[in-house]
């Protein structure tokens, strides 16, 4: 392996032992990955140092502290370590708690202490704690062709993608490693060759709304698998939303880490360039019937049309989306036999709270909540058994991990189930 | 009558070390946060042809990793609670499957000159060397008469 000298003191243990170790595991990474070397990254986002119960105890004899979890968890490290300041700029992608309405969530107060400890344990070492999975949306936009170091899948997609930085998918322990080192193994997204197309998606149905945005992302992640889609046909130039829930599905169903909207995402200016050199390995059709077909796919974890709980805001809301409920939910009250939760970050949510937003939204009996979202806190109102979702994400995962039925539809479709606490959804 | 038959695959070490067991073979990728409880061992993703079993102490043999970026903690959780696989065979290298290896210090191999899903059915009793970078895999064949 190719290693440079700063990369080589690192590893001797002249910058700490800490460093020593971050640096080890990404030797072993990137000898894994099958990886020449390192690219320099000033723009990691993870969950550094994140404490849970269960890592608390299970570290118990090293003394159960952020720096025990973050040295043996995070670094995978045999030893103690002192942790140090981060090298370069990281961020703190979501976390399990919303920090002042966690009661709401069932959480309990200990797992919350201890979380918010762990949050404070990496803020005093550098880390900005921005607790979303959507960094782009809150100021974090890598500038183009910017080596970056990124967990959470949706972000992921959204920066290889929209923004044309690179990055691989990388995970808790590679980036709390890049944290402390600003190194990530020069491998797949980080070389030109490998950000090029390998399948061609025809779309003869018009993507248009965010739901079909959703349903297509969801189409495309089954059919592409992992591998890099290159869209052309018809569709309208969709915004930041649109993309935001295209690729989260898309990374849901399958594994898409970067996809090019030919004529609108940076590496595509048209299909040529999109495909590189290469030669399509596949040529699939989105119609009309393939969009019937997701749909159906979407809806197969639902039965009952009685719902007891609608969430919004997966991937984490925009501002716009939150005005959008408040707009919907304008005049009417949530069912008493309904919840309906928003998940956002922290500094949309202040911005809404200044719109007059989260009021509006708590006066028709909904609750605006930040940091986390219900798969990830693993958090539903008690007896939930249906749930109402406008993400095909959440559809994707939530049934899976909390055993409650899913339906899926727009995000209108959600706000009247909330209402009335009846799905009445269709694909119009 | 049971004979055994054993077929050898070369490939490229992903995590260095020795260890065998009974193989679960699956065509499906595997998802790990929201795909899997680590601290049962389990398969969960509602629509895997392995739902709700036990990836346990077994040789792991499987196209690839898919899904969100937590694969490697949830298979890092499994490491701790007991739950992991004793070894990994993949086809299709990623990030996720490659940092997943990596933290569950799990003898893993890919790159093979079979492809191992073809190779390798559920039961087979499986011995993988990350460092020679083989698997060795052994069947049952059942013998006529």
């Amino acid at each position: 392996m190719k290693l440079s000298d700063d990369e080589k003191a690192m590893l001797d243990g002249s910058r700490g032992k800490a460093r020593r170790k971050a640096m080890e595991l990404l030797v072993r990474y990137a000898e894994a990955l099958g990886a020449a070397g390192f690219v320099e990254t000033s723009n990691v986002a993870g969950v550094p140092g994140a404490a849970t119960p269960f890592l608390q105890q299970h570290y118990r004899d090293a003394g159960g502290s952020y720096a025990a979890i973050f040295s043996y968890f995070d670094l995978d490290s045999d030893e103690l370590l002192e942790v140090p300041v981060a090298a370069t700029h990281t961020c703190h992608l979501q976390g399990g708690y919303d920090p002042e309405q966690w009661q709401l969530l069932g959480a309990k107060q200990e797992a919350v202490q201890l979380a918010q400890g762990s949050e404070r344990f990496v803020q005093n070492r550098g880390v900005q704690i921005l607790k979303t999975c959507t960094p782009y949306q809150v100021g974090n936009v890598p500038r183009f062709g910017e080596h970056c170091a990124w967990m959470e899948s949706s972000a992921v997609v959204y920066c290889n993608s929209v923004l044309g930085a690179r990055t691989n998918t990388e995970g808790r322990e590679s980036t709390s490693a890049a944290m402390l080192t600003g190194r990530i193994p020069d491998w797949g997204f980080h070389g030109d060759e490998y950000r090029s197309g390998t399948h061609l998606i025809d779309v003869e149905f018009p993507v248009e709304s965010m739901m079909d945005w959703g349903m297509f992302g969801y189409f495309v992640g089954a059919a592409v698998q992992e591998r890099i889609p290159v869209i052309r046909g018809r569709y309208a130039i969709p915004d930041l939303i649109r993309h935001k829930h295209f690729g989260a599905a898309a990374a849901s169903s399958g594994g898409v880490e970067m996809y090019h909207l030919v004529g609108v995402t940076p590496e595509a200016p048209n299909e040529q360039q999109a495909l590189g050199a290469r030669r399509p390995l596949e040529i699939i059709h989105y119609g009309a019937e393939q969009r019937r077909q997701v749909y159906r796919d979407l809806n197969s974890r639902a039965r009952d049309s009685d719902v007891d709980f609608v969430m919004l805001g997966c991937p984490h809301a925009a501002l716009e989306q939150l005005r959008e409920a408040a707009r919907l939910l304008e005049g009417r009250h949530v069912s008493a036999n309904c919840n309906l939760w928003i998940f956002t970050a922290r500094s949309i949510k202040l911005e809404a709270e200044r719109e007059g937003l989260v009021e509006a939204i708590r006066a028709a009996g909904g609750v605006v909540l930040t940091d986390t979202c219900s798969a990830i806190g693993q958090a539903l109102p008690p007896g939930t058994r249906v749930v109402a979702l406008d993400s095909a994400k959440q559809t994707h995962y939530l049934p899976a991990i909390m055993g409650v039925q899913a339906w899926f539809g727009s995000t209108g479709d959600c706000i009247d189930a909330a209402i009335t606490g009846r799905w009445r959804g269709e694909l119009r | 009558m049971q004979a055994e038959r054993i077929v050898i695959l070369r490939g490229r070490k992903v995590v260095g070390g020795v260890a065998e067991g009974e193989a679960l073979v699956t065509r499906d990728t595997i998802s790990g946060w929201g795909g899997v409880n680590p601290m049962a061992g389990v398969i969960i993703e509602t629509r895997h042809e392995l739902r709700g079993q036990s990836f346990k102490d077994k040789v792991l043999v499987f196209p690839g990793a898919k899904g969100s970026s937590g694969w490697s903690v949830v298979f890092h959780l499994a490491r701790l609670a007991g739950t992991a696989p004793k070894a990994m065979v993949f086809n299709e290298m990623t990030t996720k499957v490659a940092l997943g290896a990596v933290v569950m210090r799990c003898p893993s191999v890919t790159d093979l000159d079979q492809d191992p899903l073809a190779v390798i059915e559920t039961g087979d009793w499986v011995r993988v060397d990350g460092d020679a970078a083989t698997v060795e895999v052994r069947k049952r064949v059942a013998l006529a008469g």
